[in-house]
């Protein structure tokens, strides 16, 4: 008897769907042992990182607020994912949205009216765009990578932030801390909505999702999309422009990531050295968890919005290193890939000889 | 005084320059066979914590060397198994093995947090060693010797040899070396385990020498300067090796700008620049015409035999 691998003609639907939860489950037995083994009290600490947050109320808000920028900017890279155009640089575009809306915010300082947190986002949106546009022209002009190109400018505008917070944009009352002004109350949205404790980027991920979805299942730009990832000569046969989706899913994902900058200043009130978390990085494996539906996305982003918050947890009442939440993500993102294989491939248990194979090839 | 500050200088971007040599140096010979790890940054982090600990618990930091070569291999084969046999996309597991990275080294660091080692020293004698002029070549930590050799010996291996021959027929054309007969997976297994091994030696040469202790995330981004100085050498070992030395002067600038507000620009800038220039270089090379210089055909695509 032996293991076989049989490639699907389709890609299974259901292993789409049960893969992502079986990782997860994964996840938690073995970090029980990892914990155990390196001393720590292995199931108390995985329910700590993955059950506290679920069941604590107080925690939701926590929760919330993390997952709205996941999944914002996540829901923007799907549509790359699509079309195998890789976006890693939505940490460089994030920062982007941020700065832009913290320049308006310098500008108006002493202003006040209604069309200041639009012009924020909008510019936060616009600058985002921008800063992915610039890999893909370099993709469509230069023939460059899109993944080398947009990952080295999530470095460039790390060193643009802490420029800027640390001269020109410094808070002349902040006690020479590197960071800016804290936004007024004129460039602020409210910190939860209607006192319900859901963040505004909640509400904003939840639209995104619903626009994302009759994006991608009801238009012909969706369709393309998918077309070009799929069977990319078979699209340029029938028309679509390869170049246009290159521009398109870049500066779409880069406007979302920008968003999500904005939608996090505010929430933060100011810009300092701690503000780049790597959510631009996490929102890659919350687009892949997610299976790069929207549904998926948004369920995705609020898993590893869990894994951070119960990684604080675990740190108090564990004492685990705040660092391991990140474990738990890489772990998932692992499992998550390696059970790819079970979408696209079935095992078959065969007891027949090997001559058979190849039958299904 | 003029002398000593230019050795000063000197002995800083040589030292400074070496963890990103080694680091693009394995990675070169990644790339070469076609694949791309963007996990460098994690597999350094590996080496940084392998290697303090070992040397830290056993005294002997040829140990604790081994011990971070060994980690940095098989942290690259957690990324080969996925890749090469499970056919996982190459740019997310690499992003996974650098996120996977930064946490397994701050899980065990946080019981190495605070402690310092004795920094691994020059191996030539005091007298040539200490010299106050001398020391710009003597005086310098093994690795920076081992980094300078190991890129000469990839640049003789992949453009010298049958072995170097094949590994860039696999990454050039890995369909038409499969059907040669050459067993691709398993070039690109050893690839990535070998630049893996160098990476975890690049995190040693942090924990070990250029801050004989441990901290979270102690390579501060340096993995990704390795990838860019990757591209930007145009994928040739002896750019790398120049290119290594260009990158730390800008990073010794970098440096000197923070100490002292400001050289000509800010810090910032000279942090930025590697980036920038990477890109730069990649666009000018993708534009030309011709094969020179150019990334490896088949670099980040999956490996499928029959279709």
């Amino acid at each position: 008897m032996r293991l076989r691998l049989e490639k699907r003609l389709e890609p299974s639907r259901a292993m789409l769907v049960l893969t992502p939860v079986l990782s997860v489950i994964a996840i938690m037995l073995l970090g029980i042992i990892i914990f155990d083994g390196l001393g720590y009290d292995g199931p108390q600490a995985v329910w700590e990182l993955f059950f506290t947050p679920v069941l604590d109320v107080y925690k939701w808000r926590d929760v919330a607020s993390k997952a709205a920028p996941l999944i914002i900017i996540a829901l923007g890279l799907s549509l790359g994912n699509q079309a195998k155009i890789w976006n890693i640089g939505a940490e460089g575009q994030y920062i982007l949205g941020a700065i832009g809306a913290a320049g308006v915010a310098f500008v108006t300082q002493s202003m006040t009216g209604f069309w200041i947190i639009p012009l924020m986002i909008l510019v936060g949106m616009v600058l985002g765009a921008i800063y992915a546009a610039v890999p893909a022209v370099l993709r469509t002009r230069y023939g460059v990578s899109e993944v080398l190109s947009s990952l080295m400018f999530v470095y460039v505008s790390l060193q643009l932030l802490s420029y800027l917070i640390t001269g020109p944009w410094k808070d002349p009352d902040g006690h020479n801390f590197p960071q800016t002004a804290q936004l007024t109350d004129a460039q602020l949205l409210p910190h939860e909505l209607w006192d319900s404790g859901i963040p505004p980027g909640l509400l904003v991920a939840l639209i995104g999702a619903v626009i994302f979805y009759i994006i991608v299942s009801r238009t012909v730009f969706g369709f393309s999309v998918r077309a070009i990832g799929e069977a990319p000569h078979a699209a340029r046969y029938g028309g679509f422009s390869s170049n246009g989706i290159v521009w398109a899913t870049l500066m779409i994902s880069g406007a979302m990531a920008g968003l999500a900058g904005v939608l996090e200043l505010m929430q933060l009130t100011r810009l300092n050295l701690g503000y780049p978390s790597g959510y631009g990085f996490t929102a890659i494996i919350v687009s892949l968890l997610g299976r790069s539906h929207p549904v998926g996305v948004f369920i995705a982003g609020i898993v590893l919005a869990i894994t951070y918050v119960g990684g604080q947890v675990a740190q108090t009442f564990v004492h685990v290193p705040n660092a391991t939440a990140g474990l738990f993500q890489a772990l998932l993102l692992f499992a998550i890939l390696a059970s790819d294989l079970l979408v696209r491939y079935r095992i078959r248990i065969s007891t027949t000889s090997p001559s058979t194979k190849g039958a299904h090839s | 005084m003029t002398m000593t500050f230019i050795i000063d200088a000197l002995v800083t971007v040589i030292g400074i320059t070496t963890p990103i040599l080694l680091a693009a140096s394995g990675e070169l010979v990644v790339e070469k066979s076609g694949v791309i790890n963007l996990g460098v940054e994690g597999m350094m982090l590996v080496g940084t914590i392998a290697g303090f600990a070992v040397t830290f618990e056993t005294g002997n930091p040829w140990l604790g060397i081994l011990v971070a070569t060994l980690a940095g291999a098989a942290a690259a084969t957690i990324f080969a198994v996925l890749v090469l046999s499970l056919g996982a996309n190459q740019v997310a597991t690499g992003l996974a093995l650098t996120i996977f990275g930064i946490g397994l080294s701050s899980l065990i660091g946080s019981n190495y947090v605070g402690i310092a080692i004795d920094p691994l020293e020059s191996p030539f004698p005091d007298a040539l060693a200490n010299d106050s002029f001398w020391r710009v070549i003597f005086g310098h930590s093994p690795f920076v010797y081992f980094a300078i050799l190991l890129v000469l010996a990839i640049g003789w291996f992949i453009n010298k040899t049958r072995a170097g021959l094949v590994l860039r027929a696999v990454g050039e054309n890995d369909l038409s070396a499969h059907s040669i007969g050459y067993p691709v997976i398993a070039i690109r297994y050893a690839a990535v385990a070998f630049g893996g091994a160098i990476a975890g030696i690049a995190g040693a040469d942090f924990s070990m020498v250029i801050s004989p202790l441990w901290a979270e995330q102690m390579t501060a981004g340096r993995g990704w300067i390795a990838l860019a100085l990757v591209v930007f050498a145009g994928w040739r070992a002896g750019r790398l090796l120049a290119g290594a030395y260009f990158f730390g002067v800008l990073m010794a600038l970098e440096l000197y700008a923070k100490a002292s507000g400001h050289a000509i620009f800010p810090s910032q800038f000279w942090a930025a620049m590697p980036y920038l220039i990477a890109v730069i270089v990649l666009a000018l090379i993708s534009s030309r015409d011709g094969k020179d210089g150019k990334a490896p055909a088949c670099l980040g695509k999956p490996f499928i035999p029959n279709g």
